[in-house]
């Protein structure tokens, strides 16, 4: 295997990796501000996808279904959380969960009932299509650059967000000591709308992203929110550090995992039985990585106490 | 106390009546569905130990269902396709005998919890729910590509298992095998709640100190919970692949996890009977929104997040109160 | 007590539907929910159309959603069976449910209709007098995307399928007629939605074509990426990934695609063109090939029970076998396993006006039959 495949995986990994950070920084801001496990936040992912899929058939602008995906996702989220996830808070983790499954089924099925049983179409800008020549020679298509640094760029303000802003206090205030932070006069409701808001806006804008290059269907939110609380539980919940480092973590384990598990196996056995066995091993991978943190570190690697 | 106890029996009878009725009345379908709310409060009272005793969320119970249903489907179609499992240290071709494969169920089950708990509990909280996801899904991609026992495909038995003076093969005298076992595992669920081990658990979940204190150790406790939690999903895992004498890794998916979380809750987490009523009203909720619209899944929803928004303490708390059964 | 209440009401509301019992019920279980909705909406929309064509009304079709899951189909087909009593079941889509319903229905004395699963044990050990497949055994299309490449003088194809039993099948069906070289061979996860690093692999491996299975969404996005990455070896695949359903959401990216199907719009005979118009003037959309196999599977049960009443189980099973209905695909008939053997032409995914769709090019394989038919003793 030449070096340039092996570099050019690394690309796949890390641009899987970038895609994954946006989901969990969402969910990890959410469960360290408010407390709260959101498993419909796939479904949200699902949202900006078909936000950016209908606004995109309709105006033709891919800038503008991105923009679409971003305010259809957040004004989701902020609907969410005045009608339903406000309540639940101050709720043990089980009310949570199945408050929120719930919402899954609601979202999947709202979709489906509105958009019909069948995929949308969401396609790379012609000005982002194809591929381009990397030094080395490496033919990389020049979207997947793109998401890596339109994935980057939103982290890195993000980051500046909670390091330099005023809402950034009042967020790190509320991770540290809920009731502080409503005693200092901060308008709490308003903060927990508003981090809300601002997790399904990042989750919209990677569903969106990646619509355009894969599917946009209903039922696309589920694989990805698995991974993205993988991510932050490698990461350590409700820290976003930990979050970049568990999304390229578990972004590179499986695109590198899946592509050199075969190969390895197929050095001992019939290269039939390779690929399968190696693709089933592959498949597993990231769990493993997940269950080894864990035990090393039983609050992932950035986090403090659950 | 006691009204819960009317309650709780009146539950029992119903579950017990219906399909009586529907045998008298020569609607097999009924008797089926009775079957299935029967073997899924099973296994719901299985988690429930975990849960509502232990306090341990887990997110991740399909994987011993899936197990205990591998293990009936293992077992019988080795001995439908006469293609021994193992020659070694005995010969040994399979089984279609209810009886043994419950015990392979169970034990193989225990074993899994035992593994899977003794690495989740050195987690807590948020992480110990996702661990237990983690290890459900590593073991749903397993199956999924286990080539050797259907993959994806899942396996079909042709026909039920069997067992010494029932005819399985009959709805009622099958049902009437379910509900045994539940009335048995409900029993002995009460039994294990109010012995020493069952309220040091509960007194665990309270305050993890308090146990300490007197000498015992929270995290074996948990894990001799968690074993036995495991062992009963795996059994209704068993029953429920007799039930369709079908197996396959969609009952070891994330959603299955769901549901039976579903049914403990919607019961009423710590109830004993809890499961039994949450895993009713699930079925027909199922069974009866299915016939009403193609989206039945939002009606389901909406009536999932009334449920935990407005009804704390779950269907039993919504009309017993808040009285906490058997602690 | 409530439960016992709807329950009683329950048994009240199914005595009333077998009081109004027709003389033929058929009972379709389908994927109506869910992520392969469009699937069953299609079977189920082709199979209506030519039911309420027929006009009977001593026919009687009970409709089902199995949301996918294999153990709820086994379950819906139990009450179909035991409670409302039907003769004849039909609609499912894939094969782990199909597995998992046929051979107990089938054991229970009713007819199974397969409009679309064709997994290969009920072709081969487990085939049933009661069983026919109308769509196509599962590795059919595969094996002429095989001899098309032999056609076409591809000598090293790269091939690619998900890890499970119909991604192995479907390899299985392609190597069994491809006689060229395997440039690679890779099993992709389950739902799998990217596809860089396989690409990446396709392009590194000196191919000279790639030949992939990748049902639904995972097709989509396959070629969605594959277009992007700027590789351009010829791509072949079989029509599930070229369906009229997901075309659109394709878009550009499948044009020009060769892909094997038993059915296209443009197979030139009568009952096929009134079909296209018919579809078009009811649903508002193009049919896919699931809504012929649907159509297909209806008007074979409406011939059969003009011959023959239902309840007369060898005489409807002759009836069935003969197959004496106008197909959508022209000629059809039945091997000795009840499966087709039929023409499986190659089509081009081609554009009319805004929409995308396929166009035949040539004869992958006529009258075939498939590989396991010699394993069936019946």
């Amino acid at each position: 295997m030449s070096l340039i495949l092996i570099l050019e995986q690394v690309l796949n990994g890390l641009q899987f990796g970038v895609m994954l950070f946006l989901m969990a920084a969402g969910l990890t801001l959410v469960f360290g501000v408010m407390g709260l496990i959101n498993l419909a936040h796939g479904a949200l992912y699902m949202v900006g996808a078909f936000a950016a899929a209908a606004v995109a058939g309709w105006t033709g602008s891919f800038v503008l279904a991105l923009m679409a995906s971003l305010a259809a996702a957040a004004a989701a989220g902020a609907l969410v959380e005045v009608t339903v996830i406000r309540r639940l808070y101050d709720r043990d983790h089980l009310d949570q969960v199945l408050a929120t499954f719930a919402l899954i089924l609601i979202f999947s099925e709202g979709t489906r009932w509105l958009f019909g049983s069948f995929p949308l179409f969401l396609d790379v800008p012609s000005y982002l299509s194809g591929p381009v020549m990397l030094p080395g020679g490496i033919q990389y298509p020049l979207y997947r650059l793109a998401m890596i640094a339109i994935g980057l760029v939103v982290g890195a303000g993000l980051f500046w967000l909670i390091a330099r802003t005023r809402i950034g206090v009042q967020i790190r205030a509320g991770e540290a000591d809920r009731e502080m932070i409503a005693a200092l006069g901060v308008d709490i409701s308003k903060l927990y709308t508003l981090v809300f808001a601002l997790g399904a806006a990042l989750a919209g804008l990677a569903g969106a992203l990646v619509g355009a290059i894969q599917s946009v269907q209903v039922g696309m939110g589920e694989p990805v929110l698995i991974l993205a609380f993988v991510v932050i539980v490698i990461g350590g919940i409700g820290s976003i550090k930990g979050a970049l480092v568990g999304a390229l973590l578990v972004g590179l384990t499986d695109t590198l995992g899946g592509v050199f598990l075969p190969r390895l196996f197929a050095l001992m056995m019939e290269p039939e039985n390779a690929a399968s066995l190696g693709a089933s091993l592959a498949s597993m991978l990231i769990y493993i990585l997940m269950a080894a943190v864990l035990l090393v570190r039983p609050s992932g690697l950035f986090g403090g106490s659950a | 106390m006691g009204r819960e106890r009317i309650f709780n029996a009146g539950i029992l009878l119903a579950l017990l009546l219906v399909p009586l009725i529907a045998w008298k009345m020569d609607e097999p379908f009924l008797i089926t569905l009775a079957t299935k709310v029967t073997i899924l409060a099973l296994a719901g009272v299985g988690l429930n130990i975990a849960l509502g005793l232990g306090g341990l969320v887990s997110l991740g119970h399909a994987a011993f269902f899936g197990i205990g249903g591998y293990a009936m489907g293992i077992l019988a179609s080795h001995a439908q396709n006469y293609e021994p499992l193992f020659s070694w240290p005995f010969l040994f071709e399979g089984s279609n005998q209810m009886p043994l494969i419950w015990l392979v169920a169970v034990v193989a089950s225990a074993a899994a919890a035992l593994v899977i708990g003794a690495l989740s509990l050195r987690t807590s909280g948020v992480y110990f729910i996702m661990i237990t996801l983690a290890f459900g899904q590593m073991l749903y991609y397993f199956t999924i590509s286990w080539s050797a026992y259907g993959g994806e495909d899942g396996l079909s038995i042709w026909v039920r298992n069997e067992m010494p003076g029932v005819n399985t093969l009959d709805p009622i005298q099958f049902f009437a095998v379910t509900f045994v076992i539940l009335c048995l595992t409900l029993w002995s669920a009460a039994r294990v709640a109010q012995s020493a081990f069952g309220l040091a658990l509960s007194a665990a979940r309270q305050s993890e100190e308090r146990v300490e204190t007197v000498g015992l150790a929270p995290f074996k406790l948990r894990l001799m919970a968690f074993v036995i939690s495991g062992a009963i999903t795996g059994l209704a895992g068993a029953l429920f692949a007799d039930l369709n004498r079908f197996v396959s890794p969609t009952m070891l998916s994330w959603h299955t996890s769901g549901e039976i979380m579903i049914f403990v809750i919607l019961g009423g987490v710590g109830r004993l009977y809890g499961p039994v009523v949450g895993a009713a009203v699930y079925i027909l909720l199922e069974h009866f929104l299915g016939g009403i619209s193609e989206y039945w899944q939002i009606f389901l929803g909406l009536l999932l997040l009334g449920m935990v928004l407005f009804a704390r303490g779950g269907l039993i708390g919504a009309l017993l109160g808040r009285e906490v059964a058997h602690d | 007590m409530k439960i016992l209440k709807s329950l009683a009401m329950a048994t009240a509301v199914s005595t009333l539907a077998l009081a109004a019992q027709a003389d033929t019920k058929i009972g379709m279980i389908t994927t109506l929910s869910g992520g392969g909705a469009g699937l069953g909406v299609d079977v189920r929309d082709g199979f209506m159309m030519a039911i309420e064509a027929a006009g009977r009304d001593d026919v009687e079709v009970v409709i089902e959603d199995d949301q996918r899951k294999p153990e709820s189909a086994v379950q819906i087909a139990d009450r179909m069976i035991q409670s409302e009593k039907v003769d004849i079941m039909t609609g499912i889509i894939w094969s782990n449910l199909a597995m998992a319903v046929v051979p107990a229905a089938t054991a229970q004395d009713v007819f199974y209709l397969s409009p679309n699963a064709g997994p290969s044990v009920l072709a081969g050990k487990r085939c049933h007098k009661n069983y026919f497949n109308v769509a196509w055994q599962n590795d059919n299309l595969h094996e002429a995307a095989g001899a098309y490449a032999n056609d076409a003088a591809l000598k090293n194809s790269f091939i690619l399928a998900p890890n499970y039993p119909a991604g192995k099948d479907a390899l299985t069906g392609y190597k069994r007629m491809y006689s060229g070289e395997l440039a690679g061979e890779i099993y992709t996860k389950l739902g799998q939605t990217d596809y860089a690093a396989e690409i990446a692999q396709i392009r590194a491996s000196g191919a000279d074509s790639v030949y992939f299975f990748l049902p639904g969404g995972m097709g989509i996005s396959f070629l969605k990426q594959y277009a992007d990455s700027g590789v351009d070896l010829p791509v072949v695949g079989p029509a599930f990934s070229f369906d009229q359903g997901i075309l659109q959401a394709v878009g550009a990216a499948a044009l020009g695609i060769k892909n094997t199907s038993q059915w296209n719009k443009d197979i030139d005979n009568a009952a096929n063109a009134a079909f296209v118009a018919d579809f078009q003037a009811k649903y508002g959309r193009l049919p896919s090939l699931y809504a012929s196999q649907g159509f297909d599977t209806a008007n074979l049960i409406l011939s059969a029970l003009d011959k023959a009443d239902v309840k007369d189980q060898d005489a409807f099973r002759a009836a069935l076998k003969a197959a004496e209905f106008d197909s959508v695909r022209g000629d059809f008939k039945f091997g000795d396993n009840h499966h087709p053997v039929q023409n499986i032409y190659v089509r081009e995914v081609i554009q009319e006006g805004d929409v995308f769709t396929n166009k035949i090019i040539a004869t992958g394989l006529a009258d075939h039959a498939d590989a396991y038919a010699s394993e069936c003793n019946m």
